[in-house]
């Protein structure tokens, strides 16, 4: 199904196109990893909305991105549970082993690093959030193990992308 | 004994799937308003059952649906708050994640009594696993025709549909919930006019939280008064508690509205980690006021808090021990407050970047003389003055932690470092 076809299946669910900009920014994150302008203005025609509206939202809503992000986005709760059981030491760590500060990325695009407010899994803290998942009970040994998951991850997606093609007959 | 019911099947193998929930008893709620009573007699008993908002404010819940004007020509909604953004809370996506049939009986039971055809389940972007439980569960109960056209055969018709949130605290604010659901930046609205009357596109509207609903199959089933005989009086129920910082086994608990704090965190929740001793207790997520060690044995309902200069608020319970410098504790609950404020009044944009700025320098070991009257000069500029409870919530946490470990804020000044580190 296109960006379109998803956007309007969306829609469907309100009496008001303006209602559908939020699902419909989130289809178009997942579909481009992040919204630049030409993103947004795609959004706005498609929901015959004005463009400010699409722009407002992309603005003000934590979970959208304007700029680019890593392929694997470290999101650490750094809020009071996960603090009071480790997350600085664990900020500290990953800035120390991924060579970079937290909000930026790292050289090869694979890490982006950011603390953000709770997570809402407190029992579990701390808790780290990679893409859809979440990581809890997190220390130094788990968080790198789960570094090299992903790196291991993303060598495997690059693998199967530039696999050579079996020789005919082959 | 004192029986689960909200957490009954989260820890059941595939408590999710429907099949389960139906072995259990599940949607006999559902057929039995449909069957057995009017829209008015299933508020009724809610009113009857004492159920009071498990969202923060503790608002009677059957109060607040007969709210709903009769016979209004714009269609009727019902909102699902499950935003849940309240550091130290975690209940409600235990719910959608490990129960979710529980949560759509509940939103379709809730949705006749009010006359509602449409809810939306507004759901923190984050709660991504959630989302795709409650969506596979909404799949199922329309194939079983317990939402859809005609359920269960009758002339009631409901759809849920789920509206995922983008990552702002503030949209567990009702009226800012409303506005993100109408595409637009969540901000409080005025009110009057309450949602109940001018809500969602300017109709009725009836929002609930999560835990609040997941009441209302079991006060169908099991009756008012089963529900009344459980806690206090005034706040009667079973109540989900969610434990979590320096504590042996954070978690969620389902126990009787009004047990003690002491109780919950010592016995339930095994007490501080080893070799350390509680300093303080959160009761209800970070803008509930603190309460030190020696006043823990307040019960944990919404009178019995409130009482004691705190407030259940969502129940997320965080345990801070010895070992842990309050005025770090007091600093990152602000930075909370002043990340999350939506910026719609000045109190609250500009008094919290104010506070953050005091705190951060005490705690840094810069503090100067007359700081910390600034500091309660601040939570009264911010105190009653924002258009919503968020200043409040910052200016009632700061004040909390000023007044019981003010000594920790002086000794960071007068020594010019933090005694902790």
């Amino acid at each position: 199904m296109s960006m379109r076809e998803k956007i309007e299946q969306a829609a469907a669910a309100y009496p008001d196109q303006r209602s559908a900009i939020m699902p419909a920014l989130v289809i178009a994150q997942k579909e481009h990893g992040h919204l630049p302008g030409p993103v947004l203005e795609e959004v706005a025609d498609i929901l015959g909305v004005e463009r400010i509206w699409v722009y407002e939202l992309a603005t003000f809503y934590t979970l959208f991105h304007t700029e680019p992000v890593g392929r694997f986005h470290l999101q650490l709760c750094d809020n009071v549970s996960c603090m009071l059981c480790g997350s600085e030491d664990l900020l500290t760590h990953l800035e120390t082993v991924l060579k970079i500060k937290k909000g930026d990325t790292t050289a090869d695009g694979l890490f982006t690093l950011s603390t953000v407010e709770c997570l809402g899994a407190c029992e579990m803290a701390p808790v780290m959030q990679v893409g859809d998942d979440y990581h809890g009970n997190l220390d130094v040994a788990r968080l790198d193990a789960l570094l090299d998951s992903l790196r291991a991850a993303a060598g495997r997606a690059a693998g199967i992308e530039h696999a050579p093609q079996p020789l005919p007959g082959g | 004994m004192f029986e689960p019911v909200l957490l009954k099947n989260v820890e059941v193998a595939n408590g999710h799937l429907l099949s389960t929930y139906e072995a259990g008893g599940g949607y006999q709620a559902l057929r039995k308003v449909l069957s057995e009573y009017t829209p008015d007699e299933v508020v009724e008993l809610v009113k009857q059952s004492n159920l009071r908002g498990r969202g923060g404010a503790g608002f009677p819940t059957g109060m607040k649906w007969s709210f709903v004007p009769k016979g209004a020509d714009k269609p009727k909604y019902l909102c699902c708050n499950a935003d849940e953004g309240e550091p130290g809370t975690f209940k409600d996506r235990i719910i959608m994640e490990r129960d979710p049939h529980q949560l759509i009986e509940a939103l379709a039971v809730s949705g006749y009594a009010i006359g509602a055809e449409t809810a939306y389940v507004y759901i923190r972007g984050e709660y991504v696993a959630a989302i795709r439980r409650l969506e596979q569960a909404i799949a199922e109960a329309h194939e079983k025709g317990y939402l859809g056209r005609s359920v269960l055969g009758t002339d009631f018709n409901f759809t849920v549909h789920i509206h995922c949130g983008a990552g702002a605290y503030i949209c567990g604010e009702e009226t800012a919930m409303l506005e993100s659901l109408e595409g637009k930046r969540a901000q409080p609205r005025l009110k009057p006019p309450f949602p109940a009357v001018a809500g969602l596109y300017a109709s009725p509207t009836v929002i609930n939280n999560v835990e609040t609903l997941a009441c209302v199959p079991h006060i169908v089933t099991r009756g008012a008064a089963w529900f009344r005989g459980i806690g206090p009086d005034k706040s009667p129920g079973p109540k989900l508690y969610c434990v979590s910082g320096q504590v042996r086994k954070p978690g969620l608990y389902e126990l009787p509205m009004g047990i003690p704090l002491k109780e919950l965190v010592e016995e339930h929740a095994g007490g501080p980690l080893p070799g350390r001793k509680i300093k303080a207790v959160i009761p209800g997520g970070v803008s509930a006021p603190v309460i030190p060690e020696h006043a823990l044995e307040v019960g944990m309902d919404f009178d019995s808090l409130s009482a004691a200069g705190s407030m259940l608020g969502s129940a997320g319970v965080i345990v801070v021990d010895d070992s842990t410098c309050m005025v770090k504790v007091a600093t990152r609950i602000i930075e909370f407050f002043h990340h999350e404020s939506c910026g719609k009044c000045t109190p609250c944009r500009e008094g919290l970047n104010w506070v953050v700025k005091v705190l951060r320098r005490i705690e840094a070991g810069e503090g100067a003389p007359g700081d910390l009257e600034q500091l309660d000069m601040l939570c009264k500029g911010i105190f009653g003055n924002t258009f919503c409870a968020l200043g409040d919530g910052a200016a009632m946490g700061l004040r909390a932690a000023l007044k019981h470990f003010r000594e920790e804020f002086v000794a960071h000044i007068e020594e010019g470092r933090c005694p902790f580190h």
